[in-house]
């Protein structure tokens, strides 16, 4: 559902551009609300959320559509964790949908999905790895590494059972928005893919904002 | 091809986990109908590789799972293909029914009351098996729920179809690589059963016949004879 925001941006309380390829690693605190900007259009946000008391406990994707009986994200939708517990609620939405089933590409996906050759090209998973081995005090390991978000991306379901990668639904400036129900981490990965029309072959920066409650 | 070896039944609400070698075969069947059996393949040379249901979705481009798929790790290798399957639809995307749910539905898991009848769930079931092999929630994945199917429609709605598996309903999987499969024949989280399922399915056990260069699997897609490199790299020099 579109549901545009009255948050200003020039009263958040942090505001990072997020380079297309790298990553970003942060806390929202319980209350507080994250907006992920899509400055340029067409970008895919690979996004993981853990529990700032426990990172043992992540974002889930089977908790999360099972319970909203959904597949796709919009305003609304309560992100759940594995322990099924609320971590997240969307509260603003501009793009209108977002994937949770595509997961991230990764190093070893993309030798499969477009060629073995293609091994040594940037991915999620190493931007991802990367964050988590220059930041261990997250207490986050590759076994916290699960299935994610992909806000701004499109991956339509059909009614026979097929899954394709579309073209990107976003546009310049879209946003989602997010309030914590919990205090968490936020791990995002800016993807770097160059291979599929996720982000329209051109990875472009996002913005990453956090507004007080 | 060779005969099975070895079969068992998996009781309802029942779990157990095993180590296959590659090069094996396992049938299981649904011998009552309407059957759930929740699954997850883990590497056990290396327990943080482990069933990846996003990977294996979208290098088949498909949301179900039927003959021809592989099920791919999240290193872009091929833990098992289903090289025969009669009902032609299994979700990978639901989870587990949990043990809140599981009371609130059909009452209060109560081994004291029900003995081996008690109210398992499929969350809890996983957490047993995953503990025995050092394993937690953290290792936990989108897990297969064979003969479940689970369609959407355009808004994206979850629709379980009641009555989809019949008695009899089968699958094989092939091993492409040795590996730790857990497993759990507790209700499907979307069932709308009055009463706790109680639906058995039958295991055999026994070994696969080489993969050959017409294999369905194998030739499913380009992303599938990729995975395939990626699993024989893996044992090269074996």
């Amino acid at each position: 559902m579109l549901i545009e925001s009255d948050r200003q941006p020039e009263q958040a309380s942090s505001r990072t551009i997020v380079a297309a390829g790298d990553y970003y690693l942060g806390s929202v605190q319980s209350g507080q609300t994250l907006r992920i900007l899509d400055i340029e259009g067409n970008q895919a946000a690979d996004t993981l959320f853990y529990s700032a008391q426990d990172p043992a406990e992540r974002y889930s994707v089977t908790d999360t559509i099972r319970e909203q009986g959904n597949v796709y994200l919009t305003t609304g939708s309560v992100l759940r964790s594995l322990r099924n517990t609320p971590m997240l609620e969307i509260v603003a939405d501009t793009c209108g949908r977002h994937d949770t089933l595509g997961g991230a590409c990764a190093s070893e996906s993309n030798t499969v999905r477009y060629d073995l050759e293609k091994r040594c090209m940037h991915s999620c998973r190493d931007s991802w790895m990367l964050a988590i081995t220059e930041h261990p005090e997250y207490g986050i390991g590759k076994r916290d590494i699960g299935h994610n978000i992909n806000f701004f991306m499109n991956v339509p379901v059909t009614e026979a059972g097929g899954l394709t990668f579309e073209d990107g639904i976003s546009a310049p400036g879209k946003y989602v928005e997010l309030t914590a129900l919990m205090d968490v981490f936020v791990l995002v990965s800016n993807c770097p893919q160059l291979n599929n029309p996720c982000n329209g072959f051109n990875p472009t920066p996002i913005e990453v904002l956090v507004w007080d409650n | 091809m060779k005969p099975f070896e070895y079969s068992t039944e998996i009781a309802p609400g029942g779990h157990w986990s095993v180590r296959l070698r590659k090069g094996t075969r396992m049938q299981i069947t649904d011998t009552a109908g309407n059957a759930n059996l929740g699954m997850l393949f883990y590497n056990p040379e290396n327990l943080l590789e482990r069933y990846n249901a996003p990977d294996t979705l979208k290098c088949q481009h498909t949301f179900k799972l039927t003959r021809g798929h592989c099920l791919y790790s999240d290193m872009g290798r091929i833990f098992a293909s289903i090289v025969e399957d009669s009902l032609g639809w299994h979700e990978t995307v639901c989870g587990n029914l949990r043990a809140q749910q599981t009371a609130e539905r059909y009452g209060v898991r109560n081994y004291q009351h029900d003995r081996n009848d008690w109210h398992q769930n499929g969350h809890d079931a996983f957490l047993v098996e995953l503990a025995k092999y050092g394993l937690g929630e953290a290792d936990m994945a989108a897990n297969i729920n064979w003969f479940s199917r689970v369609a959407t429609n355009e808004a994206g709605k979850l629709l379980l179809v009641d009555g989809h598996s019949t008695p009899g309903s089968q699958v094989t999987l092939r091993f492409e690589m040795d590996t730790l499969v857990l497993l759990h024949a507790c209700p499907h989280p979307l069932s709308e059963a009055a009463l706790y399922p109680r639906k058995p399915v039958h295991i055999s056990l026994g070994v696969s016949p080489p993969v050959a260069d017409d294999d369905a699997c194998l030739n499913h897609c380009e992303e599938n004879r990729r995975g395939f490199r990626n699993t024989m790299l893996y044992h090269l020099g074996r």
